[in-house]
């Protein structure tokens, strides 16, 4: 026989009795899944960004499909529609949750905030935020290295060349918080998405005294408290200097807005007319 | 053939521009700023308000823990503000602020010229171990190579341990550094004392003081003024980076190694810096809190370089302007050695204990070069005194993978720098490496407190 049919046979029978094995393998072995985790996994977005405090996408489908109850499961990235349509699959009701999406509490662009120093290190804004303040005289502010972009997993966050700061995509942002758990600062929140879009914060974080905080970044909060005294829905607090918007309390009549000296409270949208009902 | 320790290290260019330079006293400044966290642990709490008059050497805060230390007042004056203020990298901590008046001045002033004794000799003699550790603890005295630990912790080894032997780490090993060399020029009876007091208050009979090779005129002063006291041995080392790291140090002097995730006491050695022996003998002998420190100011284009006594508390650019101000071309000011040290962003702030050397880089020599790709070539590995995998922790670290990073044992790092300094590609290892080692450090602490 020539060696060529020796090996075909070799190897032709090596081939039929490993189909043999992983045939019986496969039916004495086989694990039952549930079919209806492909589907639920086929809504959910499949970036195992986390958000959800699941390992991944799969782990979240796998607790829908066997939970009693979704009230404890909402994947913030696939957002309510999704949700309802897994609620379908799985034959249960899915409670709608706020939509959310991440802001930056900075507005400390080369503009308003001077460079007084420089940094030649890695580009990662943990190492930078371990070895000083930043390459700024604000030690709460941005520091402009992109940790946040590059933890995003929905390419929601990109850095603005002429401000040095990130820009979320409102569109794109599913509210993950992925950005939030990324900055060293802990400057980007996750708030409300509001009617239409609709949002005022308090753009800085700035804890200093008023004096040193508008020496450190023209746009800083100073903490005067104007913005509080305002606010007819006592949505605003001033603690350490600096005032934070309850977005739970906030009604948007942005009030606030037009009454702080340094400008350190942004609004998604300004309207022509205040309607206020008290 | 000289001892040293075997694992890793480097040998950078030593630069000890300023060596065996005279210690100059800087002039007591009018106003102090003291910040309340300057050691390792928990931060000193207040014991002062707004208006109150303090003498020099009086107690401004008072440790906040064990592992903490009380801090003084290094002026005499009244507290003016207690508030937050900026350190040199630009961080905020609480402060408070002393500013003297004449008269104040003029008392201090005197002070300083004419010290007055707190113990006679036989007072000392006669003082048993916990009164002297009750001295180290009341005078705030702290680690003086950098790392800034409270000593009293270290003079009480925890139980199960005991202590064998002495080390008093004379090595600085750091280019440029010479704040160690000059003190042991100038005072070497004084260390001399203090070795004794520490050797007593840590109940051994036997210390051994580490000094490079680099300094002869050091070893050979202390060889024969300690000729007198056979237990104590003043031991040369070969010169090579990180030896004043403890664990290198013990390595190099006993030949033991520390192991891993042990404390040093588990060889049976208690490390010292050979400022922190004389800030002891200072202490027991004239009840001096630590309230200076001798400070190496340097760098190629400095107009002044020299060994620096500062009160601690005055203004870092006060301290600069005295050895000439900052140059013209510098790239960077560093804190420390340029190993281990870390860059300044502003100078408008205050010296605390830890503040070894202020070093002004030119541009020149200070800008990081650009990075390549790592070459698999292993100097990092080779270099590493701690034997860890540089390459790996930093690669690691970069993603993220901190269960990994933790089981390729980053704890142990000492962040010594040597694979940042060796890497022919340039790569920021230890950058990496040391946000590991904090995140993981955090990781076990939440680990350990659930």
């Amino acid at each position: 026989m020539s060696p060529i049919i020796i090996a075909i046979l070799i190897l032709g029978g090596i081939g039929i009795l490993s189909a043999l094995i992983l045939f019986i393998v496969s039916k004495r072995f086989y694990v039952k899944e549930d079919p209806r985790i492909e589907l639920i996994e086929a809504v959910l977005p499949g970036a195992n960004c986390g958000s959800c405090g699941r390992s991944g996408c799969h782990d979240f489908a796998c607790a829908c499909a066997s939970a009693d109850s979704l009230d404890n499961l909402m994947c913030p990235g696939a957002g309510n529609d999704a949700m309802k349509k897994i609620a379908d699959i799985v034959g249960l009701t899915a409670t709608a949750s706020e939509p959310m999406v991440a802001v930056l509490r900075c507005n400390g662009s080369c503009e308003n905030r001077p460079t007084t120093s420089t940094y030649d290190g890695p580009k990662s804004c943990a190492i930078l935020s371990s070895v000083s303040a930043g390459t700024t005289d604000c030690p709460y502010g941005c520091l402009g290295c992109g940790d946040c972009v590059s933890a995003c997993k929905f390419d929601a966050l990109h850095m603005d060349p002429v401000t040095g700061l990130p820009v979320v995509d409102t569109e794109k942002c599913t509210g993950c918080g992925a950005c939030t758990k990324a900055c060293p600062r802990h400057i980007l929140e996750l708030r409300k998405k509001g009617p239409k879009g609709m949002r005022v914060w308090v753009a800085c974080a700035n804890k200093d005294r008023g004096a040193i905080a508008m020496k450190e970044c023209s746009v800083a909060c100073i903490g005067c408290g104007k913005c509080k005294k305002v606010c007819p829905f006592e949505a605003i607090t001033v603690a350490d200097n600096l005032a934070y918007i309850d977005y739970t309390k906030c009604r948007l009549c942005q009030k606030c807005v037009a009454e702080c000296p340094t400008k350190a409270i942004h609004t998604t949208r300004v309207i022509k007319e205040v309607k206020v009902t008290e | 053939m000289l001892h040293t320790f075997h694992k890793g290290g480097v040998h950078p260019p030593e630069s000890k521009l300023t060596a065996s330079a005279e210690i100059i006293p800087v002039d007591l400044p009018r106003e102090v700023v003291i910040a309340f966290a300057q050691h390792i642990g928990a931060p000193a709490k207040c014991e002062l308000k707004k208006g109150d008059h303090v003498n020099r050497g009086d107690l401004v805060a008072a440790a906040g823990g064990f592992v903490s230390a009380n801090v003084h007042a290094s002026i005499s004056g009244t507290v003016t503000k207690i508030d937050k203020s900026k350190t040199a990298f630009g961080l905020p901590v609480d402060t408070v602020t002393i500013v003297a008046s004449d008269e104040d001045h003029e008392r201090d002033l005197e002070a300083v010229k004419n010290p007055v004794a707190a113990r006679t000799d036989e007072e000392i003699a006669a003082l048993d171990p916990k009164e002297i550790i009750g001295i180290i603890d009341n005078a705030g005295i702290v680690g003086l190579g950098g790392a800034t630990f409270p000593t009293k912790v270290k003079l009480c080894p925890p139980p199960g341990s005991k202590a064998e032997v002495l080390i008093i780490n004379a090595v600085e090993c750091e280019p440029y550094l010479t704040n160690d060399h000059a003190l042991m020029l100038q005072h070497p009876d004084e260390i001399l004392e203090g070795v004794k007091l520490l050797m007593k208050a840590a109940g051994v009979d036997r210390a051994i003081i580490g000094i490079e090779n680099n300094k002869a005129n050091a070893i050979d002063l202390l060889t024969q003024k300690a000729e007198s006291d056979s237990r104590i041995e003043v031991m040369p080392l070969q010169v090579k980076y990180p030896q004043g790291g403890e664990k290198q140090l013990i390595a190099a002097t006993i030949g033991k190694e520390v192991p891993s995730g042990a404390l040093p006491i588990a060889t049976g050695a208690i490390v010292q810096n050979v400022a922190t022996a004389y800030a002891v003998y200072e202490a027991v002998k004239f009840g001096k809190p630590l309230i200076e420190r001798v400070m190496t100011i340097t760098g190629p284009s400095v107009e002044r370089p020299g060994n620096y006594l500062v009160a601690l508390g005055t203004n870092l650019k006060a301290v600069i302007d005295v050895a000439g101000g900052v140059p013209a071309d510098t790239g960077k000011i560093i804190l420390g050695g340029p190993m281990m040290g870390k860059s300044a962003v502003q100078i408008d702030a205050p010296t605390i204990k830890g503040t070894s050397a202020v070093l002004m880089l030119p541009q020149s020599e200070a800008k990081r070069n650009k990075v390549e790709p790592c070459i698999r070539c292993a100097s990092c590995v080779s270099a590493c005194p701690m034997g860890l995998e540089p390459y790996l922790l930093s690669t690691l670290s970069r993603f993220e993978q901190w269960e990994e990073v933790e089981a390729n044992k980053v704890m142990n790092c000492i962040e010594c720098g040597c694979c940042s300094y060796i890497c022919p590609s340039t790569r920021p290892l230890l950058d990496y490496i040391r946000l590991g080692k904090t995140t993981v450090g955090g990781i076990i602490r939440a680990r350990q407190q659930k």
